[in-house]
């Protein structure tokens, strides 16, 4: 009654999660394009979409795409052998347990006349299955903490819980066959049930029988006993016993805990331990079951359609509806197994800029929030922002996922939309920003631009230029930080070494370029080297100049004094980045 | 020693046929290359934000080549300068070395200062040489002229570099020249393309193009050549959106140095990618000598 009433409990929450699990693939969006659909639009256009794959050549597509990348997982075998055995063990075996164990009566029995879970090949065949699970969970671990140790690989309580489930689920099912086996009790049960013996000296050769081969822990009878019993006790064992029982040895794993129990057996089996892990075991079944939406195993679901999505659809190609579905539904097919990580370009930057959001793994968390149309705080906004453009758009995230999402894409959205929500990112005066001048085609000239003026207005407007217009310059400025900062490094510190002879300027193209470059770019090159060493950081950092340079070496090249032009210009921009984020903490601490 | 070839981000998305183009260049003259799958990014585009970001960066590869016992070759000028520039720091300054190798230390990685960042030209010129790769020309250019643009890195800042004579280089022009065809004088080659710029203050980026590629017209080139996928990237995709946007109204076409080169050794189109370029260079065939006569040095190779 108890089981029944739990397992339709973990049954209803289970369909209902994933019922708005699935429902938010066609309610959320990610970006502005995505949210010109309606929910009633993106459906109607996800059934059209699938009806016409499934009526077309690419139905074969979708048959090589699941056997190879669902079933085989290809696409994680080419990546890491290692991760795809452990992977292998795990989904093998926790497959075989759900289909044939944990549905028996529904798949097994009807498969098998013969079908008894204590006759073999069931019997090894189970045990041999959890201990599949748990070499995988155990190798998981392993590769996790100690292989890929220092790759920024994230573990968060989302991978615990699930690591814990399933270890709960494997591990009491072994505890509760062990206990079974030694139980003295469950033997007398089934004795009266199947044995109808009477005789006192039947009983006890049956007992001695079964304490013997099967393990059964008897807390009157210890052996040794005589051949002449142990006959007796096989006889009646083959007459009664037999059709329905192979040795426990088969089930290796639970008949080797069963001996390590075995000393303590007796008493064990009087607290009724068989039955609590009986509780524990189906329990923790249905807790996993109706917590699986709403956790990362529901990739057993959305990783396979990720796959076959994404490899029948085109974003030049398909419905721009089904695109934006498909991009939410891949953020429920991530299985936060940090691939994407240890393959991210530029995930080492992470070990200098404290930013977790780098990591592309760790992006699909906030994105997940933002989609759903939440809000994010200022604070994890920015994060955002700055971890989602520090990124070469190399693309090995999405070519290593091993349940294909496109992550670049995924990027470039989120990217735009972020951008367009009005905070600065200064990130977009780096050489990052290429790739969006290389992609301008795909936004509009106003989105395209706005950013960058944005962030240049920024780092100007920290830097008080209006200062030196009220006030007189002193002819000893003190020596403040800034200057410190550029003597720590040996490049930079040759800006003192500058004597105002112009080359660096008549060398830079960029100057060149333009008839008033005063006008254009602020302070010159080597306005900016004698403006530095008289430490007017505010002058300095709301040159255009500073974000013009091409960092083409021109002029360090043709100094005559060997002052590092290019790598103070670079230390500059460093020095104002710093600046920037020091003050927007400090008017973000002062807001809150 | 083998190499480890450096991919850079950039053209296994925007330039596939560079990549491909490389490798069958590379192969055809036996160089033996790995791949490196834990190869990152050198670090240079994040030059502008963080300093040490960057310095991690190219040090990580660095180690990473350093662990695998090869040099590292890479197609692209911006990663050869910035592995370069990174391999001299942290042979100068010791504290930063220490502060990278223990960052470095947490993936198990050291970087002891033991490797050569090279560029693919330098592979070819120092490692290969003239020569031996005369001797793989089955079918030179002839009348074809090329405006060879060096790029930045590649060159400068040259004490650290060390590739060329910055101010007037001829390793690319040899290379150049090898091919049958002919490295014409142009005003301007040495200047930057424009590269960098671009995402960050466009109007300024295609003005430095425009005018490169105005300076190669006018001193008669038929193509542009160039060895860096961020500068064929600004003469490709961005020259074509210049000619629509009316910048320029006259383009010149640019052609990688490894297309250049396998055309005349030989190397199907198709492997070089000729037709992924943005603007049609397929015509530069044209320019190959016509009937497949052998040259004296593959006559005497063969015998």
């Amino acid at each position: 009654m108890f089981f029944h009433v739990s397992l339709y409990i973990a049954l209803a929450v289970f369909a209902a999660g994933l019922l708005y699990r699935v429902s938010a693939w066609f309610r959320y969006g990610i970006g502005t394009e995505a949210r010109r659909f309606s929910t009633a639009t993106r459906v109607a256009a996800a059934a059209r979409g699938i009806v016409s794959v499934l009526f077309s050549a690419k139905v074969l597509t979708l048959i090589r795409v699941f056997i190879v990348d669902v079933i085989f997982q290809a696409r994680m075998l080419k990546e890491d052998f290692l991760r795809w055995l452990i992977h292998m063990c795990i989904y093998s075996g926790f497959t075989l347990l759900l289909l044939m164990h944990a549905m028996d009566a529904v798949i097994t029995d009807k498969l098998f006349s013969n079908y008894y879970s204590t006759i073999n090949p069931f019997l090894f065949l189970r045990d041999l299955a959890g201990a599949l699970v748990i070499l995988g969970v155990a190798s998981a671990l392993f590769r996790r903490f100690i292989v890929l140790k220092g790759r920024r690989v994230i573990t968060r309580a989302m991978d615990h819980y699930v690591m814990a489930i399933i270890a709960v689920i494997i591990i009491s099912g072994f505890l509760l066959q062990a206990t079974k086996i030694v139980s003295y009790s469950k033997y007398q049960e089934m004795v009266e049930e199947y044995g109808g013996l009477d005789d006192k000296q039947e009983l006890k050769s049956l007992e001695a029988y079964w304490v013997k081969e099967f393990g059964v822990v008897s807390p009157a009878l210890k052996g040794p006993f005589d051949a002449i019993t142990l006959e007796q006790g096989k006889t009646l064992h083959e007459m009664s016993c037999m059709s329905c029982h192979s040795s426990p040895r088969w089930g290796f794993v639970s008949y080797g805990v069963a001996k390590t129990l075995s000393p303590a057996a007796v008493r064990l089996d009087k607290v009724g331990l068989p039955a609590i892990f009986w509780y524990v075991h189906f329990l923790a079944c249905f807790i996993g079951l109706a917590y699986l939406p709403f956790s990362k195993m529901l990739h057993v679901f959305v990783s396979p359609l990720s796959l076959l999505a994404n490899a029948v659809m085109d974003k030049n190609k398909s419905h721009p509806a089904n695109m934006a579905t498909k991009q939410v539904m891949e953020l429920d097919a991530c299985t936060h197994c940090g691939t994407c990580n240890v393959r991210c370009a530029v995930s080492v930057a992470f070990e200098e800029i404290p930013n977790v959001n780098i990591l592309p793994s760790e992006k699909i968390g906030p994105i997940k929030i933002l989609a759903s149309g939440k809000a994010l705080s200022e604070h994890d906004l920015m994060t955002l922002q700055e971890g989602i453009y520090l990124c070469t758009n190399c693309n090995r995230c999405t070519m290593a996922c091993p349940v294909g999402i496109n992550l670049q894409d995924l990027w470039f959205n989120v990217r735009e939309a972020l951008l367009q929500t009005g905070h600065p990112e200064v990130c977009v005066l780096s050489n990052l920003s290429f790739y969006r001048g290389v992609k301008r085609d795909q936004m509009l000239e106003s989105e395209y631009r706005a950013p960058v003026a944005r962030a240049r207005e920024a780092i100007a407007s920290v830097s008080d230029r209006a200062r030196f217009q009220d006030k007189s310059i002193p002819l000893t400025p003190s020596r403040n930080g800034f200057n410190k900062a550029l003597e720590a490094s040996v490049q930079a510190n040759t800006f003192s070494h500058c004597f105002a002879c112009k080359t660096c300027t008549l060398a830079c193209p960029v100057v060149f370029n333009f008839e008033s470059p005063e006008e254009a770019l602020g302070l010159l090159p080597h306005q900016i080297m004698r403006a530095t060493a008289l430490g007017f950081t505010d002058l300095v950092f709301s040159s255009n100049m500073l974000w013009d340079c091409l960092a083409c070496y021109q002029c360090q090249e043709h100094c005559p004094q060997g002052v590092c032009v290019t790598d103070i210009l670079y230390k500059l921009k460093n020095l104002a980045v710093e600046q920037m984020r020091t003050k927007a903490q400090q008017s973000g601490g002062d807001e809150s | 020693m083998k190499f480890g070839l450096f991919p850079c981000c950039s053209p296994p998305v925007l330039l596939l046929q560079y990549e491909s183009s490389s490798r069958a260049v590379l192969g055809k003259l036996g160089i033996e290359f790995m791949e490196i799958k834990d190869f990152s990014c050198c670090g240079y585009p994040l030059r502008n934000l963080n300093f040490k970001a960057f310095v991690l960066s190219s040090a990580r590869n660095l180690a990473l080549a350093e662990k695998h016992k090869v040099n590292i070759v890479t197609v692209c000028n911006c990663c050869f300068g910035n592995l370069k520039y990174v391999d001299h720091l942290m042979k100068e300054d010791p504290s930063l070395a220490s502060d990278v190798n223990t960052t470095l230390a947490k993936e198990g990685l050291k970087y002891g200062g033991g490797i050569e960042a090279m560029h693919l030209l330098d592979v070819l010129y120092n490692q290969v040489g003239i020569e031996r790769i005369r001797k793989k020309i089955v079918r030179p250019f002839e009348g074809l002229k090329i405006a060879t643009h060096y790029g930045c890195h590649i060159l400068r800042p040259s004490k650290v570099v060390k590739f060329d004579n910055p101010l007037a280089p001829s390793v690319f022009d040899r290379l150049v020249e090898v091919t049958g065809a002919e490295s014409i004088p142009w005003r301007k080659k040495l200047e930057c393309c424009g590269a960098p710029l671009l995402g960050i203050d466009d109007d300024l980026s295609m003005d430095l193009t425009r005018d490169k590629i105005r300076e190669a017209r006018k001193a008669g080139a038929h193509y542009l050549c160039s060895a860096c996928p961020f500068c064929h990237i600004q003469f490709d995709t961005i020259q074509k959106r210049m000619l629509s946007e009316g910048i320029i109204v006259r383009s010149l076409p640019s052609i990688l140095y490894p297309q250049l080169l396998g055309l005349s050794m030989g190397i199907k189109e198709k492997t070089l990618g000729l037709d992924m370029n943005t603007l049609d260079i397929t015509r530069v065939k044209d320019f190959l000598r016509k009937k497949k006569a052998p040259t004296r040095e593959t006559a005497l190779d063969a015998a």
